[in-house]
């Protein structure tokens, strides 16, 4: 069997892993599963993509760096790109979804998530048209690893990109303050209040965590494949998975479930054909949710 | 006895309930001096817990007053009481089971200015040695007691002007109870006023200055510490019988 | 003027189709709080399951069977019913959100199956010749029109009934204590799981059934028929109508399908050629909003028993 594999499932598995660690925090904290979080993803790739279409027009164009298809352009893009996407996180929530969390039944506010997904994702449809979009039209040269395994000099920045922003985020989360009040906040909002913890200020970081994150796996999906209005809708049921397989409310959890939803993937798809790719994340929840409902490192449902 | 506007807490006419039409606490009044051990006692649904979770922000106020150091403080943000000086140890529930002891602390110590949170900690680890043990183990992990100590010692890192408890000596052993009563004696250092809900009602009036018996969610009556356990009133509200001499 | 009563008599079809959809999702949200995202799943499988099993033989699809139209009904009802049945049985004894994902998680798949196993489904072409109910009119369109908007008219109203009857029975009296006393659910225990997969079931077969009725009202059909666009229809559909209400189900489906269908001649009408596919997207960000609108400001619908022409009851 050919190695390659590896490399494509870890590269989707660490996409999908980063998407879900958003899933996971909305839901610990905010508890409502959010059905508008691929699109996050989407609207964080275009608006990184218009951010850079704005610079091009300022300084014309420039040169990448190195073998990479991208440039300093790019960076500071995903920068702009993920602040964008946060705020377009932060004013959902202060238009749609604080007003109904305060009304009591959380699955309304999973409906509503998905009545706002809808609207998200044709407005990107209607803005840009369904045709897909690229960061850049190069075409990079794969470096053999050898064991009959190729990798781009972008997968591999991408992956490197990811590792450094899980282990942020787990840094963030074990020894910042405000990663400390999350966890407390997830576990007892009642005693988090007792305590001092501002309930506000942890809304806003899960917002704005979730967001930035999803607007960076939007981008790198953008520079690897590319950026279409339906790219965060296609990952929405992996990231789900993920999330479910990791053990709802860790973020260690999304990310090895995003990488094992990704790995399992790829090696199916080996097997059975790429068009079923999807169906792998389907299968993998529901036998989550037969044997096993809390995942990885959940704890069981109070 | 005390008066009433020299008190550091000031609670008039409380009305509260999680329900709007359905007050559980209806019009209590209750008041605390510095250096005081307010007890507050009654019979099961006399809504003692929802009283003192109401002052706590916990349960939302409909009617009436919370006053703490004069200041207004009814209808703010629960958390902004912990910086208004007043914290509050729950029944339970009170310590965060999935973080270290150590973590439980720090969390808490999020009001206070960035330099003294370790000095906090470190005097809460002298006033509770076994916590100092235990502090990286899960919070989940400790006994019944252990965690009143953690919970106890979380309220008092931010110095509160007044500390609250419910029930401290719910679920614990005989000799946990007689510690937490001990400590809590000890600890009414310059500055702290306690208020403490017991359905223990001995061992609370051994410790206790004044005491509030209340009914039906109402204060049915006040009186030294000392002397409400012998008080027939108090027999007849408590266990709706006149007690055998 | 007949080519004016054609249409309309087309247009009400479609829109009793949705409301077949719509009725039940009533069933499973309006009457037992079960949040169902991939109802366009549970349509497709039983528009597919009369399909095959009605439709002759087809190169390189299985086929041939011709079973007459109604067998080809019951059977899609109760293919459905079955498949939400496991749905149910997997998820409901979890947190709400998990019947949510998975539910998600059907459409997908079936949306997958449906684009990808060409010897069952016929792949992205579909299906075709699926065997129209008196076929043998076709050749008076008008009258053909009439009688199936009669046959679907037909279906329809006898759901409505079977429906208003099942939530006056003692079953039906069980689920409202559920939906409405979730202490009365706990004491219930099991059989409170078991009631709940039961409704989400019945809903699941009225869902098939309408789907396996459009595809023979059409005479095809094709994974694209089947997108989440639909299941974002019928929720707004149910949310205008107002849920727990059957008659709201019927009178929103007809309400969002004529602003539906009159937003899309009106922009076929005013916008330019190139701009076409574009204006389609923004008719669903109007529904899209209009869904979170009617959440925030008028969650009970408007023409249930709460909205503008029923009674008040607590």
């Amino acid at each position: 069997m050919n190695l390659q594999f590896i490399v494509d499932g870890l590269i989707s598995g660490s996409l999908i892993g980063l998407g879900a660690i958003g899933i996971t925090l909305t839901y610990a904290i905010l508890r409502f599963s959010n059905f508008a979080h691929g699109d996050f993803m989407a609207w964080g790739a275009y608006g990184t993509l218009s951010v850079v279409a704005a610079i091009g027009a300022l300084v014309g164009t420039t040169t990448p760096i190195g073998a990479l298809s991208f440039g300093w352009p790019l960076i500071l893009a995903a920068i702009i790109g993920m602040a964008l996407t946060a705020c377009l996180a932060l004013a959902l929530d202060w238009l749609l979804f604080a007003r109904l969390r305060d009304r009591g039944q959380s699955i309304i506010v999973v409906m509503a998530s998905f009545g706002a997904s809808m609207a998200l994702r044709s407005l990107l449809e209607f803005i840009f048209t369904s045709s897909p979009n690229y960061f850049s039209r190069g075409i990079q040269m794969a470096i053999p690893m050898g064991f009959g395994v190729r990798i781009t000099p972008d997968q591999m920045v991408m992956l490197a990109t990811t590792v450094i922003l899980v282990t942020a985020m787990h840094l963030f989360m074990s020894r910042s303050q405000t990663g400390r009040e999350m966890r407390a906040y997830s576990q007892n909002p009642a005693l988090a209040r007792v305590v001092g913890i501002d309930t506000a200020r942890v809304v806003r970081a899960t917002w704005i965590i979730g967001a930035a994150l999803a607007c960076a796996a939007g981008i790198m999906v953008g520079i690897l494949v590319q950026i279409r209005p339906l790219m965060g809708l296609d990952l929405l049921l992996p990231m789900f998975a993920a999330a479910i397989l990791g053990g709802i409310g860790s973020v260690p959890g999304a990310v090895l479930g995003g990488l094992i939803i990704g790995l399992s993937e790829a090696a199916a798809v080996q097997l059975i054909g790429a068009e079923w790719r999807a169906a792998i994340a389907f299968a993998i929840l529901m036998a989550v949710l037969l044997v096993r409902p809390m995942g990885l490192f959940g704890r069981a449902e109070r | 006895m005390s008066i009433p506007g020299a008190s550091i807490l000031d609670v008039r006419g409380l009305i509260a309930g999680y329900e709007p039409g359905l007050s559980i606490v209806k019009g209590a009044s209750i008041h605390a001096d510095e250096r005081e051990i307010v007890v507050i006692l009654g019979p099961n649904g006399a809504g003692k817990s929802s009283f003192i979770k109401a002052i706590a922000g916990l349960v939302p106020i409909t009617g009436g007053e919370v006053l703490l150091d004069g200041r207004d403080i009814t209808f703010g943000a629960a958390h902004l009481r912990v910086r208004q000086g007043l914290a509050f140890v729950p029944q339970t529930e009170n310590i965060f089971p999935l973080m270290t002891v150590e973590e439980n602390l720090r969390v808490a110590g999020g009001v206070l200015a960035k330099g003294e949170v370790q000095a906090r900690i470190d005097e809460t680890y002298t006033m509770f040695p076994d916590l100092a043990r235990q502090r990286k183990l899960a919070a989940g992990s400790l006994s019944g007691g252990q965690r009143q100590m953690l919970a106890v010692g979380r309220a008092l890192i931010v110095h509160p002007r007044v500390l609250m408890l419910d029930e401290p000596s719910a679920g614990l052993s005989p000799k946990f109870v007689e510690m937490v009563f001990a400590r809590l004696s000890e600890i009414r250092r310059a500055g702290l006023t306690i208020v403490l809900v017991e359905q223990n009602a001995r061992a609370a009036l051994a410790i206790g200055d004044r005491a509030y018996v209340l009914v039906e969610g109402r204060e049915a009556h006040e009186g030294r510490a000392a002397t409400l356990w012998d008080d027939p009133v108090v027999a007849e509200l408590y266990l709706g019988q006149r007690r055998p001499a | 003027m007949i080519d004016l009563l054609g249409y309309a008599a087309f247009f009400t079809s479609s829109a009793l189709i949705f409301a077949l959809i719509t009725l039940g999702l009533n069933l499973q949200w309006g009457q037992t709080g079960l949040f169902n995202v991939g109802i366009a799943g549970f349509v497709a499988i039983g528009a597919y399951t009369s399909a095959i099993l009605t439709t002759p033989e087809a190169a390189d699809r299985i086929g041939g069977f011709d079973w007459p139209i109604l067998a080809g009904w019951v059977a899609a009802a109760l293919i459905t019913a079955a498949a939400a049945a496991f749905t149910g049985f997997a998820t409901l004894r979890l947190k709400s959100d998990y019947l949510a994902i998975t539910t998600f998680g059907v459409a997908v798949v079936v949306q997958l199956i449906a684009l990808n196993a060409q010897s069952l489904t016929g792949g992205p072409f579909g299906v075709a010749f699926i065997p129209r109910p008196f076929a043998h009119l076709q050749d008076q369109p008008a009258l053909f029109n009439f009688i199936n908007l009669g046959v679907i008219a037909a279906v329809t109203i006898a759901v409505y009934l079977a429906l208003e009857h099942l939530s006056r029975s003692p079953w039906g009296r069980v689920l409202k204590a559920l939906r409405e006393d979730e202490r009365a659910a706990i004491s219930l225990g099991k059989s409170a799981r078991s009631y709940r997969i039961q409704a989400f079931a019945a809903g699941g077969a009225v869902m098939g059934l309408a789907g396996a009725v459009q595809a023979h009202f059409i005479g095809f059909i094709a994974p694209n028929g089947y997108l989440p666009t639909l299941t974002f229809q019928v929720w707004a559909m149910l949310m205008v109508g107002g849920s727990g209400s059957n008659k709201g189900a019927i009178l929103g489906s007809i309400v969002v399908w004529a602003i539906w269908v009159g937003a899309g001649a009106f922009s076929a009408a005013v916008v330019p050629g190139d701009w076409q596919a574009r204006a389609a997207s923004l008719q669903i960000v109007a529904i899209g909003v209009m869904l979170c609108l009617i959440l925030l400001w008028r969650p009970q619908g408007f023409f249930g028993p709460h909205g503008l022409f029923g009674k008040r009851r607590s």
